[in-house]
């Protein structure tokens, strides 16, 4: 008997967007000098949901001369527990508006409601809450006992996950008593723009949160901007490789979190069942737009059979459409120019070799889409084994021996995250400690919480964000505050 | 001697010999990671129903619902009029379909049979020492016999879980075979107890042991030990029955049982069932509700969907 679910939508009628957004400067949305606009299109049906404001040179220098006069006059000089007292108050405004915020995320990015309302929102909450916490206890996080801010932080994110990356920037630059300057990506801006209108609701003083929308351009002149004491980029290896040649020399500090292309290890003893929902979990969240995203299956040979069986039948149930769908498990590809990217490297993998499936799943006909893609016969040498997708398309490897499982894993520029799955303890220790990367997940992937730090090896980046250790990226400890 | 057919084909016919074969054969299934299958049932339970979907998904389970009563007190009279009920579950409204069945202690069976006379209505009788099953072979044979002669089409027994925990599970494998053996062609429902077995492997190695043996579906609860049916619990249930029909061919039956109150929860059984089981075991030859209060509550919502309007408890009969 079928059962097939009559569509769920849920309502938008409570989201009310502007024709048209400025940047916000100074606590209050300004024109920029040149009155440049972009337009910000809903990847799912390709509607322009708003303009957003291009910020130029003058507007950056602007917004960074403003947020170095609140570091100086007012932010620097607040005690801890005042700081505090605004992060809370953030945090519990972002919990009262959660349902808003995910609906505009899943407008603006394409992310499936269920994903925006269970797990991005809640955790950007939790962000805002954790490092409220952490405000007036800073001389008790193993930092020295006066760690001291410091100053302007420029951060660019990316557009993955809008309002969570914002989250993971301005929550611990703020409770360390930095103001910041941040541009979000240019086809997610207005997340970051209602956040710019909680900042107004919570009355934080203006300019420690300064936002410039733009593109690669804007990025380019805020983390570049001499005014600027701290860089914090998310986003892809390329331009973060430029970002770190254009601070070289300089007493800013950086901390990037780049690409990956992470290895999702199962084993033959693994919960078979859960660590299929493991693969899917991994590889199909957020349509693959994950920087820490398991798109290298790695299985034990013999169990190879099952794990793929159970994978494609786990696949044919996955339901593709409308991000607003409340039964949608993946929505839109985020961009015309992502979908192209995707493309091109699946085509890639069929020339090079690879087998590639899918399951039969009707694609919307307006907006981004591509069906979530598994290509078997994979080796090492293969680019889509290589080379970050971000997108849903998995590439399957397999193994025979716990060594050569951490040959593979390692085999790889990246070292962002990594998966593990077996019944044997001793054996997830054993791997844990092997495994080049900065999260290890033992019978589960992509869970993230905000007191574990996170971040990168080598073409991965460097610094960490989140728990105690992302307070550093934004304090100057022992010798460099003068202790 | 001990093997079936289709055990046979599936190159299974070995491993039920003797306890130490069927431990390696049962602690040699992958195991489930607690966390992760818990949630799974979870993310499976924000499944939005709606509109034709949600219309199906309350009128399949009326037709789904076992609807029980076994108490201490459970007299004639009380059996019959749950049998008025199960033939006809709102008797406003003759478009609402009978019940699957109507599950009794087994001295109730003869008076349920009289009362769902020509119904369609199937008579399950729980036995074999229910809800405990500490009694011996012979009785729990006997007390089945009982059963199907006074009518029963379906019997619901316990396995002996003190035997599970020990690891006799050739001692559990026999007595559901004679059970199976004494029902013949009526259908066997075997009952794990899992608010006693406590974890998700000890469930999915109880339903391969139920399986292997005979069982044509497998159920959570008896009713009387909480926690009772739980969603993981029959997430890992159907997932059972799933692996199971791929490697013999054999097709079994899920029932979850206790604590399912709400049209909500039966919903939530149903996706459960139609993303992890597949379609096929949306019927009720393949999948049942033990429940009493659910009835009344799908048969509430149903109204509403249809009048878009609540009527309050007193517009539905209690039985």
């Amino acid at each position: 008997m079928r059962f097939d679910y009559a569509p769920a939508p849920q309502p938008t009628d409570f989201v009310d967007l502007d024709a048209s957004y400025g940047l916000f400067v100074g606590g209050e949305f300004v024109d920029p000098v040149d009155g440049r606009r972009f337009k910000s299109v809903s990847p799912s049906s390709e509607q322009v949901l708003a303009e957003v404001a291009e910020a130029g040179a003058e507007d950056v220098d602007r917004a960074v001369a403003t947020a170095r006069q609140a570091y100086d006059a007012v932010w620097s000089k607040l005690p801890g527990l005042e700081r505090g007292k605004y992060l809370f108050r953030i945090a519990r405004i972002i919990a009262e508006r959660a349902r808003e915020l995910a609906v505009l995320e899943s407008l603006d990015n394409g992310k499936p409601i269920r994903e925006s309302r269970d797990v991005d929102i809640p955790l950007v909450a939790a962000h805002f809450f954790y490092y409220a916490g952490w405000a007036d206890k800073l001389p008790h996080a193993g930092l020295g006992t006066h760690p001291r801010s410091l100053g302007v932080a420029g951060q660019v994110i990316p557009w993955n996950f809008p309002l969570l990356m914002l989250a993971w920037k301005v929550a611990p630059a703020l409770a360390c008593g930095n103001t910041v300057v941040l541009k979000p990506a240019e086809t997610t801006s207005l997340t970051a723009l209602r956040f710019a209108e909680i900042c107004q609701q919570a009355e934080l003083p203006p300019g420690v949160v300064n936002i410039v929308t733009g593109a690669g351009e804007t990025g380019r002149t805020l983390v570049t901007h001499p005014g600027v004491n701290k860089v914090a980029f998310t986003g892809s290896t390329e331009v973060g490789r430029s970002i770190a040649q254009s601070v070289a020399g300089t007493d800013k500090k950086v901390t990037l979190e780049l690409g990956g292309k992470a290895a999702n290890v199962i084993f033959d003893d693994a919960p078979i069942d859960q660590a299929v929902e493991g693969i899917v979990n991994g590889i199909f969240f957020n349509q693959g737009h994950v920087c820490c995203a398991g798109s290298r299956l790695l299985v034990q040979e013999s169990v190879y059979e099952d794990v793929l069986a159970g994978l494609k039948r786990r696949m044919g149930t996955l339901r593709v459409g409308d991000p607003l769908d409340k039964n949608t498990d993946i929505g839109a590809i985020n961009s015309p120019q992502q979908l192209e990217k995707i493309r091109l490297m699946s085509e890639v993998g069929e020339a090079e070799g690879a087998r590639r499936w899918s399951p039969a799943c009707p694609l919307p006909e307006r907006g981004y889409w591509f069906p979530p893609t598994v290509f078997t016969g994979v080796s090492q040498a293969h680019r889509i084994a290589r080379e970050e997708i971000f997108g849903p398309v998995l590439s399957v490897l397999t193994f025979r021996t716990p060594d050569e499982a951490i040959e593979k894993a390692n085999n790889t520029p990246y070292g962002l995250s990594a998966g593990v799955w077996t019944e044997k303890g001793s054996r997830i220790f054993w791997m844990a400690q092997r495994l080049r990367a900065g999260v290890v997940w033992a019978n589960t992937f992509n869970r993230l919480d905000p007191a574990s730090p996170f971040g990168g090896y080598r073409e991965s980046g460097y610094g960490r964000e989140g728990g105690r250790h992302g307070l550093t990226a934004y304090l100057r400890t022992g010798q460099e505050a003068g202790q | 001697m001990t093997s079936t057919p289709c055990l046979a084909r599936a190159g299974l016919g070995e491993v039920t010999a003797s306890d130490s074969s069927l431990r390696r054969f049962l602690h040699g299934l992958p195991g489930v990671d607690e966390v992760a299958a818990e949630a799974r049932a979870a993310m499976l339970a924000t499944r939005s129903i709606k509109a034709d979907a949600k219309q199906f998904a309350l009128e399949l389970p009326i037709r789904m619902i076992d609807l029980t009563t076994l108490e201490g007190r459970d007299t004639t009279g009380k059996v019959a009029t749950l049998c008025a009920k199960a033939r006809q579950p709102e008797p406003s409204d003759p478009d609402v379909p009978p019940v699957a069945a109507v599950c009794v202690y087994p001295d109730l069976v003869s008076e349920a049979r009289r009362c769902l006379e020509g119904s369609g209505v199937k008579v399950a009788s729980v036995a074999t020492g229910f809800p405990s099953g500490r009694t011996s072979l012979a009785v729990k044979v006997h007390d089945t016999m009982d059963a199907i002669d006074a009518g029963a089409d379906e019997v619901d027994m316990v396995i002996d879980r003190a035997a599970f925990f020990v690891g006799r599970y050739r001692q559990i494998f026999d007595e559901i075979r004679a059970v199976k053996q004494a029902c013949g062609q009526l259908h066997l429902k075997v009952i794990l107890e899992t608010g006693e077995l406590a974890t998700y492997d000890n469930v999915r190695r109880a339903s391969w042991l139920a399986m292997l043996a005979g069982a044509d579906f497998i159920k959570t609860s008896t009713g009387k030990v909480s926690p009772a049916a739980t969603l993981p619990v029959t997430l890992v249930m159907l997932e059972a029955v799933r692996d199971f029909r791929d490697a013999t061919g054999r097709q079994v039956g899920v029932k979850p049982a206790g604590g399912i109150r709400t049209a909500k929860d039966a919903i939530r059984y149903l996706v459960l069932v139609n993303e992890t089981a597949g379609p096929d075991w949306l019927d009720p030859a393949w999948f049942r509700f033990g429940a009493s209060s659910l009835l009344n509550d799908l048969l509430m919502q149903r109204q509403r969907m249809h009048t878009g309007r609540y009527a309050g408890p007193d517009y539905f009969t209690v039985d």
